[in-house]
C-alpha cells in the first residue's frame, strides 16, 4: 500500500516536472517581437533581437549546472570562483554564526525557562528584538566590527538566536512537573537534573528551534552576502545578475535550494535521535 | 515516642490562597497520625480532601503551612532518598529504557557504584516486579500496568525506609490492578517494607493495609477515624470475602465514604484530633448488614 502510494507520488512528481520544463521550453523558445525593433537597438540586444529570449531554456540550465558540478572548486580571481567555493564560504558563515547563536541561546533559554523571574525580565527585550530584520543590523555591524565577513556572521548570529532561545525557554518551562518531582525525591542535584532530566525532556522542542533557525540563517545569508559582497553564494547571484547571466542566476537559485534542503535534512535526522514517544 | 514508630505526623496543616483572593483555603489541618516500622497504612478520602497534597508533604516536595512530619526522630525539611514515591501517573522518563529509569534512581542513591553493580541491582528489582525481558523497552512500549511496575521497582530499588504511593493503581483496569495489588502484597510481606498509600478503593485498602486512616471531606479535612484491619495478615485477594470480618470492614469503610465523611466534616465536637478513635470492625457489630450487591466506589 505505502510503496504503491509513494510510487504514485514519485510518478506524479516527475510528470509535474516534465510539464513545467516543457512549458518553460515552449515559452522561451518562441519568436520575439524583433521585427518592430529599431535596428540599432536590435544590434545592442544581440541574440534577443533574433527572436530568442534572454531567458535560458531548461536545456541551457542543465548544461550550465553540469559545468558547475563537474568543476565546482576552480578559482580564477575574485570575480570568477567555482560554485562549490562560493557555497563553501556561505556555509562556513552560516555554520559559524549559527553555532555561536546556539552556544548563547541554549544556555540562556535554559535560564529563562527555569526562572519565571528571568523570563519576565527579558521578555520585553526579546519581543522588541525578535521582529527586527537581521539585515537592519548590518550597518551597525559594519560600523562597529569594521569587517564585512564578520558582519555577515553577526547577522546570521542575530537572526538564528531567536527561534533557538524561545524554543529552548519554552521546552524547559514545559518539562513535566512529575519528572522534576522524581528528580527531587531522588535528591538529584540541580546540574544533574538539568542534564539528565530537563535537557532530554526539552530536546525535541530545542531541536525544532534549531531547525527553524538554520532555515532562517540560510535565507538570510544570501541577502547578507549581496550586501557585503566579496565571496559567497549571495555575492555570486548578484555578480551574475551584473553579468546579465540569467542562466547562472537560475543555477545559483537551484544550488541554494539544494543546500538548504540538505541542511534541514541533517537537522531533521538529529532531531529524530532525541525525540521520544510518551 | 514508640521506638517502633517511623513516621509521626503532628498537627499538620496546609492552606492555599483562595482562587478569588480574600484569605486562604485550608485543605486540611490538625492532622495527627503515625506509621510504625514495617506497617502498611492506607489513607482513604474523597477527592478534594488533600490526599495528594499530604503525600507530597510527606515526600518533601510540598511544604506544610503548619505542623511537622517527623521521620525517625527528625523533622523532615525536604525530599529524601529514605522516602521513595510511586507517582499516580508513573512519572517514568520516556526517553529512558526501563533499566535506565531504575538505574537513574539507583545511581542517585549510590553514586559510587560501578555500572555492573548498578545493573545487577536494577535487574534484581526488575525481576521482583516480573518485568524480566522488558529491560531495554521504553515506557511507551509498555502497557499501563507494566509502567506502574517500573514505577514500583524504581521506588523499591533505592531501598527506602518508607514507600509512599499516591493512588498508584487508579489509572489501571480492574484485572491489571488486581494482579499488581497481589504483587505489592507479596513484595511488602517479603521485604517488610513500610508503606503509606493513598487510595479511594476500599477493597484495595482491606487487602493491603494494616491500618486505614479515614479522612473527612475538605476543606479543613481531618483524620476522623483509624480503622484497624481485623482481617489477619497474609490476606489473599480471592479468599478475602470469605473471612467473617470482611463485610464488617467493607461496610464500615463504604458507609464512611458514602455518608459519614461528609457528616464528620469540620470534625465532630469533643474528639481530640491528636487521638482519633480507633475502630475494629468485626462480624456481628451491627451496623449495615452485608449485602452482596454492595456497590463499589
Amino acid at each position: 500500500m505505502s510503496t504503491s502510494s509513494s510510487l504514485k507520488a514519485a510518478i506524479l512528481s516527475v510528470v509535474l516536472l516534465g510539464a513545467f520544463l516543457g512549458a518553460w521550453q515552449l515559452a522561451v523558445g518562441g519568436t520575439g517581437s524583433s521585427q518592430a525593433m529599431d535596428p540599432e537597438y536590435a544590434a545592442l540586444m544581440g541574440a534577443t533581437s533574433k527572436g530568442a529570449s534572454a531567458m535560458p531554456t531548461p536545456l541551457d540550465i542543465g548544461k550550465e549546472m553540469w559545468r558547475h558540478i563537474s568543476d565546482p572548486f576552480y578559482d580564477k580571481g575574485p570575480n570568477d570562483k567555482g560554485i562549490g567555493i562560493q557555497l563553501g564560504y556561505s556555509l562556513a558563515r552560516v555554520l559559524l554564526g549559527y553555532l555561536i547563536a546556539a552556544i548563547v541561546a541554549i544556555p540562556l533559554g535554559f535560564v529563562i525557562g527555569m526562572s519565571p523571574l528571568f523570563y519576565r525580565a527579558l521578555d520585553p527585550y526579546i519581543q522588541v528584538l525578535k521582529p527586527i530584520s537581521p539585515l537592519a543590523w548590518m550597518p551597525l555591524a559594519l560600523y562597529t566590527i569594521k569587517d564585512s565577513s564578520i558582519s555577515a556572521i553577526f547577522v546570521i548570529f542575530i537572526c538564528s538566536i531567536w527561534p533557538m532561545l524561545l524554543n529552548t525557554a519554552f521546552g524547559v518551562a514545559a518539562v513535566r512537573k512529575d519528572w522534576l518531582n522524581v528528580a527531587k525525591t531522588l535528591e538529584v542535584g540541580r546540574l544533574r537534573t538539568a542534564i539528565r532530566v530537563i535537557l532530554p525532556a526539552a530536546a525535541p522542542t530545542i531541536m525544532t528551534g534549531m531547525r527553524i533557525s538554520i532555515a532562517i540563517a540560510w535565507l538570510v545569508i544570501v541577502a547578507a552576502e549581496m550586501l557585503v559582497g566579496g565571496t559567497g553564494v549571495g555575492y555570486f547571484v548578484w555578480n551574475e545578475w551584473n553579468n546579465l547571466s540569467i542562466t547562472n542566476v537560475i543555477c545559483a537559485i537551484l544550488f541554494i535550494g539544494l543546500v538548504g534542503m540538505a541542511l534541514d535534512q541533517v537537522l531533521y535526522r538529529l532531531s529524530k535521535l532525541v525525540t521520544y514517544a510518551e | 515516642m514508640d521506638l517502633n514508630t517511623l513516621i509521626t505526623v503532628e498537627g499538620l496543616a496546609r492552606s492555599f490562597p483562595a482562587p478569588k483572593g480574600g484569605g486562604n483555603v485550608t485543605v486540611f489541618d490538625e492532622l495527627w497520625f503515625d506509621v510504625a516500622k514495617g506497617e502498611f497504612v492506607c489513607l482513604i478520602g474523597h477527592s478534594g480532601c488533600g490526599k495528594s497534597t499530604l503525600l507530597n508533604i510527606l515526600a518533601g516536595i510540598d511544604k506544610p503551612s503548619g505542623g511537622v512530619v517527623i521521620v525517625d526522630g527528625k523533622e523532615i525539611t525536604g525530599p529524601s532518598l529514605d522516602r521513595a514515591v510511586v507517582f499516580q501517573g508513573h512519572a517514568l522518563m520516556p526517553w529512558m529504557s526501563v533499566m535506565a529509569n531504575i538505574a537513574f534512581a539507583v545511581t542517585s542513591r549510590w553514586p559510587k557504584w560501578s555500572a555492573a553493580k548498578v545493573r545487577e541491582h536494577c535487574q534484581h528489582y526488575i525481576d521482583m516486579v516480573n518485568l524480566t525481558g522488558a529491560e531495554d523497552k521504553k515506557p511507551a512500549q509498555l502497557s499501563g500496568g507494566m509502567r506502574q511496575r517500573v514505577g514500583i521497582a524504581r521506588a523499591l530499588a533505592i531501598e527506602p525506609r518508607i514507600m509512599l504511593m499516591d493512588e498508584p493503581f487508579s489509572a489501571l483496569d480492574a484485572l491489571t490492578r488486581g494482579s499488581l495489588q497481589d504483587e505489592v502484597v507479596s513484595i511488602c510481606t517479603k521485604t517488610r517494607q513500610t508503606t503509606f498509600m493513598i487510595t479511594h478503593d476500599i477493597d484495595e485498602a482491606i487487602l493491603l493495609a494494616d491500618r486505614i486512616l479515614l479522612m473527612t471531606n475538605g476543606p479543613e479535612a481531618r483524620v476522623a477515624e483509624i480503622v484497624v484491619n481485623t482481617l489477619p495478615k497474609g490476606r489473599v485477594r480471592n479468599e478475602l470475602h470469605k473471612h467473617p470480618n470482611y463485610y464488617a470492614m467493607r461496610n464500615h469503610l463504604l458507609d464512611f465514604l458514602v455518608s459519614r465523611s461528609e457528616d464528620l466534616r469540620g470534625m465532630v465536637e469533643g474528639v481530640d484530633p491528636k487521638h482519633p478513635p480507633m475502630v475494629f470492625p468485626k462480624a456481628g457489630d451491627g451496623g449495615p448488614q452485608p449485602t452482596l450487591a454492595a456497590s463499589r466506589t
